[in-house]
């Protein structure tokens, strides 16, 4: 499902421009399984599936597959609507260099609920 | 061309508080029962507008809500820019008690959001004589902090921008569009280190888990109100509190988030009325 990711990011104008000085390459783990995404100017550019041998990237967010799983409903319940509600229940690992998830907070927010069951 | 005004009128309070000149913002609305209304950290008095603007309120109620100190029009005082803001439990009592002695409330109904539902606890403890009664919106007792808030304050991040995208997930899913940015808007208009200077008395020195349990309700009613939504002051956390004080009436608004009286007026209205018709018959 991840893979749809790129279209549903760079299709929208508006979050493309939003990240339009962001350029980075981060770790997403759902569950088992490692995505590194990488973003150039807003636009993601590429999405590669694990397992790496040595992946580099700026930051990573790691939770289990059922929690990205109730994230990524249309009406996530409470405690699961929002990345920083993950956060907050300690299911979602936020590491790395999180100046960069921080700087571009709403957009990292938005890009991610794009895999929601709406599209949207 | 025809414009419309709203009620409700807005002024400059100047007075003192820890022996410095401060400039106050004081909007109101209504006329009879004083309902003094405290904002969330980071944000300003303009959270209450709805209520300020809905007659069902202000045909009983004198609705105020100011800015506190180095937020929305209140400026901070003269010599803020070499000091670094921090909100105690001591300075905001002190500034909600010194500000309704200035303008004369006798005995109001304080309600207050999130920090303003914190001191709401504070208060209905220290100085229940003070008010008929206390209303707690996402009011609870302690919340750990979930991020490092240096994030907050710094110049590699934007401090409005990402105030609002801390907060965006703690507003209701049903939230009108309209209510739900104007309510992040706040956020991003706050100035830098005020959103992280009011989350040090909201996350460090505002705990109150420990005596929580000595409110009397008997002296001052308290009901709390709680969006379902809100995982920063979470419903869990609402009704622990409700728990331990005997007589505390809480209710958990379902769909709601953690800014009810700004995100959606329209539903939040609903529990708010009751809340005051009964404050009313008592």
């Amino acid at each position: 499902m991840i893979e749809t990711l790129k279209a549903r990011v760079n299709d929208d104008a508006a979050l493309v421009k939003r990240g339009r000085y962001l350029s980075t390459t981060f770790l997403v783990e759902v569950g088992e399984t490692a995505w590194l995404i990488s973003i150039f100017e807003g636009r993601i550019t590429s999405i590669a599936r694990g397992p790496f041998v040595m992946p580099s990237s700026t930051f990573a967010l790691r939770a289990p597959e059922e929690e990205w799983a109730k994230f990524w409903l249309s009406r996530p319940p409470p405690g699961s609507n929002d990345l920083m509600a993950l956060i907050k229940r300690r299911v979602l690992k936020a590491e790395g260099d999180l100046q960069v998830f921080m700087a571009n907070l709403r957009y990292f927010k938005e890009a991610l609920g794009k895999l929601r069951a709406a599209g949207a | 061309m025809s414009v419309r005004f709203e009620p409700i009128v807005g002024r400059y309070m100047h007075l003192d508080l820890f022996g410095r000149k401060h400039r106050i913002y004081v909007e109101e609305a209504g006329a009879g029962t004083p309902l003094m209304c405290l904002h969330t950290a980071g944000a300003d008095g303009r959270q209450y507008r709805a209520l300020m603007n809905d007659e069902r309120i202000t045909r009983d109620h004198r609705v105020i809500a100011f800015d506190m100190p180095w937020h929305g029009k209140s400026s901070p005082p003269s010599g803020w820019h070499n000091e670094e803001y921090q909100l105690t439990s001591a300075h905001y009592t002190t500034i909600i008690l010194e500000i309704m002695a200035a303008l004369g409330l006798e005995q109001p109904i304080l309600i207050g959001c999130s920090i303003g539902g914190r001191i709401a606890l504070h208060l209905a403890l220290e100085h229940p004589e003070r008010f008929r009664a206390i209303i707690g919106l996402q009011a609870g007792a302690h919340v750990d902090p979930y991020y490092d808030l240096n994030f907050l304050h710094r110049p590699d991040v934007h401090g409005g921008e990402v105030a609002a995208a801390i907060v965006s997930g703690l507003v209701g899913p049903d939230a009108p569009d309209e209510a739900r940015w104007e309510t992040l808007w706040h956020y991003m208009q706050g100035g830098p280190g005020v959103f992280k200077g009011d989350l040090y008395f909201y996350k460090l020195d505002g705990d109150i888990r420990d005596r929580v349990a000595q409110i009397d309700t008997r002296r001052c009613p308290l009901f709390l109100l709680s969006g379902e939504y809100d995982y920063s002051c979470t419903p869990e956390e609402t009704l622990a509190v409700a728990k331990s004080v005997p007589g505390c009436e809480a209710t958990i608004m379902t769909g709601l988030g953690h800014f009810p009286m700004s995100e959606n007026p329209t539903e939040f209205v609903k529990y708010l009325l009751p809340v005051l018709e009964k404050i009313g018959r008592m």
